[in-house]
């Protein structure tokens, strides 16, 4: 063991000591909690030396990563809320900014392909900041030796992503690095949307009361990307649900006005977004499972994987947070657009254990739905 | 680890005596029978599937048995709270 | 999901709550055991306790195959890994537990070849698809997945493939429960008995825990109300002053085990003199090997391996969380230096640890959930 690790661990002994000896016994396993509460809310600190492939995942490790390094670095007011888009003013009109990259492998899946997500993808960001997406800008890093004919297909789906979506792409860059590198192809999409509307939405809204809603089915495209590999001789007639939500959500925010936030729920899952919600707000979130839609070749290849459907990347599903007496409506405004045919409210923001994500089994025991740290399905978005 | 799941054969596969389709949910993966070779599994029948291999196979009537017995608990339990909610009212 | 859903029904877990709590002896505290990793797994996972009486306590087992690995196998496996020309292949679970030097995933980020399989078979296709380099397959588990690795190595000298070989870190169950038994720390009631691992076994392997020690063992199915049914069931033993082995898993467990899965691995492998457990130490005929026969299949035969035991951190208590005697908050480290992302043992880092499950699903508030009314006579 590392001396770093060395002293974290003789911190973690003293503690241990300190507490056992003022504590009752009657509650020690509370202060345990209330200890690990604590650590977890210190300062992210980066303990490995090197990157790996947790830091990619959208767990628990990405988080670390963000704040330690990159927040720390960059710090400033309009980073800080890490919410899918950032919200800037100037000269008078709100500008929503994001910006992802797509790293998929395979490129072409069943649903789409690394272009239609890399246009889709940015737009939903905007979108779910309450941003009308406008312009899009696509850098390409090529690998020598892809075929150009791979590249004009996905070129084609990025410019029919585009139309549908009503976003134009206005400027882009492209490089090419040897074969061996950029696994093909992968793509940065940077994207800018104006916002028309008084809403200040984020997840630090959110309040004791609220709905969580989901739009539709979770878990496709992340299970669709893993049998898609063809390492596993598993066949499931699944697609990837990449899709511009950019539609929907202007009905949602339309006839509802008590949407406190949306988010956009790819790597890491529904459950992922909940714990951020949970975090950012200071609030509990208590989710329904037998609320929460699953297609049933989802739910199966997940059984068969040993993997939760919750923590599963989809590319045009959105997790949005309303004020708890609107949430019919809200549910009405998503069933009324194709993309929200099977929208349902999943759960409710609560006031009891801020921080946590609590979930009430189909078999009516109760359980915490924590981060993970990693992923157990790498590159799929 | 543990980790088994039910799935229904579907079909053998051609060549190659040791293998099957499975189906669970929909979802198609082909397994090793291999440990099921004195009692192969016919389409239609049910496997407990683990790491790639049908470790047993699912006995449908005991599963029946099962639901029955628990059926059972939940119907005399629930014929329980109902005279418990009747003497009450009384 | 057939066979899986029937048995998650709310109402019916109500029922047997009420049966479970009205045959508990007022006054008394019972203590029970579930042996194996995937019970603990799923008794998180559902919320199971929230159905038991305060009198119940359900003791975490040793039956995590992949917590009882020492350090010592962690290391040798990325030895293996880091030779020239080798891919290791492994199970996901194994993938963050650490070893002197950092985990699988971390040797991962140095560049080694180590790839994650669902299935030995896996194993031997990338064997197959890369005649240039050693494929190694990391095999580890009870008896429930041993047959599987004894079934590959079969295949793999049917192909004649001679670039497969496996790293065996197979281990069998009674000899675990024995060390729990003769624990002096632990006063058990009865077991919730391993489900899957009795597929290959059968059921008679536990009568020597009714007979000899007097406890109870019900061999319970995965789904939480296959668990529940099992808790009734050794309740009403203990009620009537009975210890029996009973299956509840009928419509999966043969009460004689799979003879061609004991067969296979009959074949194939052999009982090591004695091995390493992380936690229990060592114990005698807990192991698997490769008989000399498979040679050529045997990755610590054809390659050389460091072997070197190396001791837990000193701040690490996973051996008493897996004997039971301590519960996963109760570890020092528990939660703060040792957490999911940061883990200093075993126990933390599979899936089917007793401190991951615990962290993972199970770390708040506990009040029970489900109210249940009980008419007493």
């Amino acid at each position: 063991m590392s001396d770093r690790r060395a002293s974290w661990v003789d911190e973690a002994l003293r503690e241990h000591e300190e507490h056992a000896a003022a504590g009752a016994v009657s509650d020690r396993e509370q202060q345990v909690l209330d200890r690990i509460d604590r650590a977890r809310r210190r300062r992210p600190r980066i303990r490995e030396e090197r990157i790996t492939m947790s830091h990619g995942a959208g767990g628990k490790a990405s988080r670390t990563l963000t704040e330690a390094v990159f927040l720390d670095a960059f710090r400033n007011p309009l980073l800080e809320p890490l919410e899918d888009a950032a919200l800037l003013q100037v000269n008078g009109s709100r500008l929503a900014l994001t910006t992802d990259s797509y790293v998929v492998s395979p490129l072409f899946f069943p649903g789409g392909n690394i272009g239609d997500l890399a246009v889709n993808g940015t737009v939903n960001d905007l979108s779910v900041a309450g941003a009308t997406p406008l312009y899009l800008s696509a850098g390409f890093v090529l690998e020598e030796g892809l075929p150009v004919a791979d590249l004009t297909a996905i070129v084609a789906s990025m410019q029919a992503a585009a139309a549908a979506a009503g976003v134009q792409v206005v400027t882009g860059d492209t490089k090419v690095v040897e074969r061996g590198k950029a696994d093909g192809c992968y793509i940065n999409t940077a994207g800018v949307g104006v916002v028309e509307h008084d809403l200040a939405l984020g997840a630090a809204t959110a309040r004791p009361g609220d709905a969580v809603i989901v739009s539709g089915p979770v878990g496709d495209h992340g299970v669709t990307i893993m049998l898609a590999r063809g390492e596993l001789d598993i066949e499931a007639d699944l697609s990837s649900d990449t899709a511009p939500m950019n539609g929907m959500i202007a009905g949602l925010l339309a006839a509802v006005p008590g949407v406190r936030a949306m988010r956009d729920a790819t790597r890491g899952g529904v459950a992922t977004i909940l714990n951020e919600v949970a975090v950012a707000a200071g609030v509990g979130v208590m989710v329904e499972e037998d609320q929460i839609p699953v297609r049933t070749q989802v739910r199966g290849a997940a059984e068969l994987l040993g993997i939760d459907p919750m923590y599963v990347a989809c590319e045009g599903r959105l997790v949005a947070i309303v004020d708890g007496q609107q949430s019919d409506l809200a549910v009405a405004a998503l069933r009324a657009d194709p993309l929200g045919e099977q929208a349902a409210v999943i759960g409710r923001v609560t006031a009891d254990q801020p921080g946590i994500v609590l979930l009430k089994t189909a078999f009516g025991g109760t359980r915490i739905v924590d981060l993970l740290v990693g992923d157990p399905l790498p590159r799929i978005c | 680890m543990c980790l088994g799941i039910p799935g229904e054969v579907v079909e053998f596969l051609p060549d190659q005596a040791d293998l099957a389709r499975v189906d669970v949910s929909g979802v198609r993966r082909v397994i090793n029978i291999g440990l099921l070779a004195d009692d192969r599994p016919e389409p239609g029948e049910w496997v407990l599937i683990h790491v790639g291999f049908a470790l047993s196979k699912i006995d449908e009537s005991e599963a029946a048995a099962a639901l029955q017995f628990l059926e059972g608990i939940g119907q005399a339990y629930a014929d329980e709270l109902a005279a418990l909610a009747e003497s009450r009212i009384e | 999901m057939r066979f899986v859903d029937e048995f998650r029904s709310a109402e019916k877990a109500r029922a047997l709550a009420a049966r479970i709590t009205e045959l508990c002896e007022p006054g008394r505290q019972y203590k029970l055991m579930e042996v194996c990793g995937g019970h603990t797994h799923t008794i998180y996972k559902h919320g199971l306790e929230d159905y038991l009486p305060e009198a119940i306590t359900l003791v975490h087992g040793p039956g995590c195959p992949v917590c009882v690995i020492p350090m010592g196998r962690v290391d040798d496996a990325i030895h293996l890994a880091s030779q020239p020309d080798t891919i290791m292949t492994s199970f996901g679970d194994m993938m963050r537990v650490p070893g002197s030097h950092g985990s699988f995933f971390d040797a991962k980020a140095n560049g080694t070849d180590i790839r994650m399989v669902y299935s030995p078979l896996d194993s031997l296709k990338i064997a197959r698809q890369n005649p240039g380099k050693r494929v190694v397959f990391m095999a580890i588990g009870f008896e429930t997945t041993t047959p599987s690795t004894a079934m590959t190595v079969l295949r793999a000298k049917a192909e004649g493939l001679e670039n497969f070989s496996v790293f065996c870190n197979h281990v069998t169950i009674i000899p675990a429960i024995k060390a729990i038994l003769d624990s002096p720390d632990l006063r058990l009631d009865g077991f919730i008995g391993p489900g899957h691992v009795s597929t290959v076994i059968g059921c008679r392997p536990y009568e020597f825990i009714a007979a000899g020690y007097g406890k109870p063992v019900v061999v319970a199915g995965f789904e939480p109300l296959d668990i529940l049914q099992s808790i009734y069931m050794l309740m009403r033993q203990l009620s009537e002053g009975r210890s029996e082995v009973e299956n509840q898993y009928t419509r999966v467990v043969p009460w004689d085990g799979n003879l061609a899965a004991l067969t296979a691995i009959n074949q194939v492998m052999e009982l090591r003199p004695y091995f390493e457990w992380r936690g229990l130490g060592f114990i005698t005929h807990s192991a698997m090997r490769l008989r000399d026969g498979f040679r050529a299949f045997d990755a610590e035969a054809l390659f050389e391996v460091p072997g070197v035991r190396v001791a837990d951190p000193k701040a690490c208590q996973c051996g008493e969380v897996l004997k039971g005697v301590l519960k996963p908050w109760e570890c020092k480290v528990f939660g703060t230096a040792c957490t999911p992302e940061t883990p200093i043992g075993t126990c933390m880092v599979s899936p089917e640890g007793a401190c991951a499950a615990y962290y993972n699903y199970g770390r708040m508030n506990r009040h029970r959930v489900v109210e249940v009314e009980v008419s007493r006579p």
